[in-house]
């Protein structure tokens, strides 16, 4: 009789022994996991995902590694990140580089996606924010140097209003003008087709992902003339009409030209006909 | 003892070579099977099945989805589109009537690996095993299912996930996801028995619990007919299934297999050579009078 509860008594010892025991190991299992997942869910620069991605954190838990977004994409461009690549196992990237977004007004991969990860609310490609373009290196960016380049400009799918030109006087020359290409965050939808027409041999232009290329402003701040757009008024100093402290009949308006005397004309030892001024010294003679 | 070197020569010479691998074969062309409809895309451009095991979708209608990556997505908060869950239930009805663990043993290509690691054990006699509970995999799902609700960034057990990995790997590229099968290959040959298809993995419990009341079970039924070889055991990755229905005829035990650790593989089917067991349903019982009708309409035919 008390050999039995002896027994049971060690059984039930055993057993609680052993379910700690598991219950430990799975716990460290755990506790690596965890750690794992935090490095695992760094991407490189250069990994850009699909359109209508969720952001990374949210991403990683709904896409569920299925590769149909992979396969619906007609131009093979997307990879899914293999073990040993510093991308989270079997989720969905592409390098604009290589093989930008060519972005279908279908876009299929979000159709294909079977949770979301992809968002199915996306339904307007030119919506999409997969990255943003950024002219990183303006050293090596030959508009810079002058010359007329515009590739960039010229095979955006969102055509001047995601990278215009912008023409700049050239100090270098004197005379000429310089053509920059300039990103509007608004417009951009981070398809990478620029980075892979850039005609350097390292793209000058590159798609990141968004947390990467944007800066912010800090929530404090507001700008004056925005704000007074805003409010129709200012909202700090009443505006006042400058003067400038002249005499009578004098006004000063530098589009027209700076110091104005109303009503009187103005006094020149200078001809108007300027072939006057070039032929004076002959008329003398 | 069972004798290693004679394991399965009287399944032979009862029944034939082919028979006694009968369900060894079936289950080997069903696990590469669905691995060729997966690959005739990317491989010949002939599209039969797009996707892999997490979702996948089959002649551009059906669409199937695994419950068990889908329940963790959920957990990190997703909510699926409509096709997922006609997916997930697809799945989870096909796997109520055959039994969860099939997945186990008709489907993942772990299998394969940990099969072989089980056959290399027994050729070379290795013993080593380390003592741990078949328990643990319940643990390690609901470690998997909880980590979503802690972590951010969700789906952590698939970063590691060795079946996902694996399936993907061969359909998708493998990288070095070989790492890991070489792993498992070598822990089940060397540090446990059925180390992790029977111990650790997650997978295989979460359908085991989808399968627990499946209607599609191995059974016993003529138990009566055991010799005691004792070589169903040997063979079998769940041992620990057979020995209640095969000898519980005096408890007045039911013959049918109703563990839903039992992976429905057959290979006890295979290795009997008293024809002990059989595929049936969950409520078999014997019949003598269609059993002994079916013999002998087969005898007449013959």
């Amino acid at each position: 009789m008390s050999d039995s509860k002896d027994k049971n008594e060690l059984n039930r010892r055993q057993f609680l022994g052993n379910m700690l025991k598991t219950a430990c190991g799975v716990g460290l299992v755990g506790l690596g996991l965890g750690a794992y997942s935090k490095r695992a869910s760094t991407m490189p620069a250069n990994y850009i995902r699909p359109p209508g991605a969720l952001p990374e954190e949210d991403f990683l838990g709904a896409c569920i590694r299925c590769g149909l977004c992979v396969r619906d994409c007609p131009y093979d461009i997307l990879f899914l990140g293999e073990v040993g690549d510093e991308v989270a196992t079997g989720t969905p990237y592409f390098i604009a580089r290589t093989g930008p977004c060519e972005m279908c007004e279908e876009i299929p991969c979000v159709v294909a996606c079977p949770t979301n990860a992809l968002d199915h609310d996306l339904k307007d490609i030119e919506e999409s924010r997969m990255g943003l373009a950024v002219l990183i290196d303006q050293e090596t960016c030959i508009a810079f140097h002058g010359l007329r380049c515009e590739v960039c400009f010229n095979v955006c799918p969102i055509r001047n209003r995601a990278i215009t030109l912008d023409m700049q006087h050239n100090p270098r020359s004197g005379k000429h003008a310089l053509f920059i290409p300039v990103v509007h965050s608004d417009a951009c939808t981070g398809c990478g087709l620029c980075e892979r027409a850039c005609i350097l041999e390292e793209a000058a232009i590159k798609v990141f992902p968004m947390h990467l290329a944007k800066g912010q402003l800090g929530s404090h701040y507001r700008l004056g003339w925005k704000e007074k757009e805003k409010a129709g008024e200012a909202l700090v100093t009443p505006d006042t009409e400058h003067r400038y402290n002249l005499p009578d009949g004098v006004r000063y308006d530098l589009q027209g030209e700076g110091l104005i005397i109303d009503g009187e004309a103005e006094e020149t030892p200078f001809s108007s006909n300027p072939l006057d001024t070039l032929n004076s010294g002959f008329m003398d003679k | 003892m069972v004798d290693m070197t004679t394991l399965g020569d009287d399944a032979i010479a009862a029944k034939g070579w082919l028979k006694s691998h009968k369900y060894l074969i079936l289950r080997r062309i069903s696990q590469l099977g669905i691995l060729a409809l997966f690959l005739t895309g990317p491989w010949f451009g002939l599209w039969i099945v797009k996707g892999n095991l997490a979702s996948s979708l089959t002649l551009d209608v059906l669409p199937l989805t695994d419950p068990y990556v889908l329940l963790q997505a959920s957990l990190s908060g997703v909510v699926p589109e409509t096709a997922a869950i006609i997916g997930v239930a697809i799945v989870l009805v096909f796997y109520f009537l055959v039994g969860g663990r099939v997945y186990c043993s008709w489907v993942c290509p772990v299998n394969m690996v940990t099969d072989l690691a089980a056959w290399l054990r027994r050729k070379l006699g290795i013993r080593s095993n380390s003592q741990f509970s078949r328990s643990t995999r319940y643990w390690m799902l609901a470690l998997t299912l909880i980590l979503p609700l802690l972590v951010t960034g969700g789906i952590i057990w698939e970063l590691v996930n060795p079946v996902s990995m694996m399936f993907r790997g061969i359909v998708f590229g493998m990288g070095a996801a070989w790492v890991m099968v070489l792993g498992i290959f070598l822990f089940d040959l060397i540090v446990a028995k059925d180390g992790w298809c029977g111990h650790i993995c997650p997978v295989g419990a979460f359908y085991n619990l989808v399968g627990s009341k499946s209607l599609l079970r191995v059974n016993a039924l003529e138990r009566q007919a055991c010799n005691d070889c004792m070589e169903c055991y040997v063979v079998c990755p769940e041992p620990q299934v057979i020995k209640p229905a095969l000898k519980g005829e005096k408890q007045g035990a039911t013959p049918v297999i109703l563990s839903s650790d039992c992976t429905n593989c057959g290979r006890c089917i295979d290795i009997c050579a008293k024809d002990v067991f059989s595929y049936g349903g969950r409520h078999a019982k014997k019949n003598d009078g269609l059993k002994r009708e079916g013999e002998i309409s087969q005898g007449a035919q013959a």
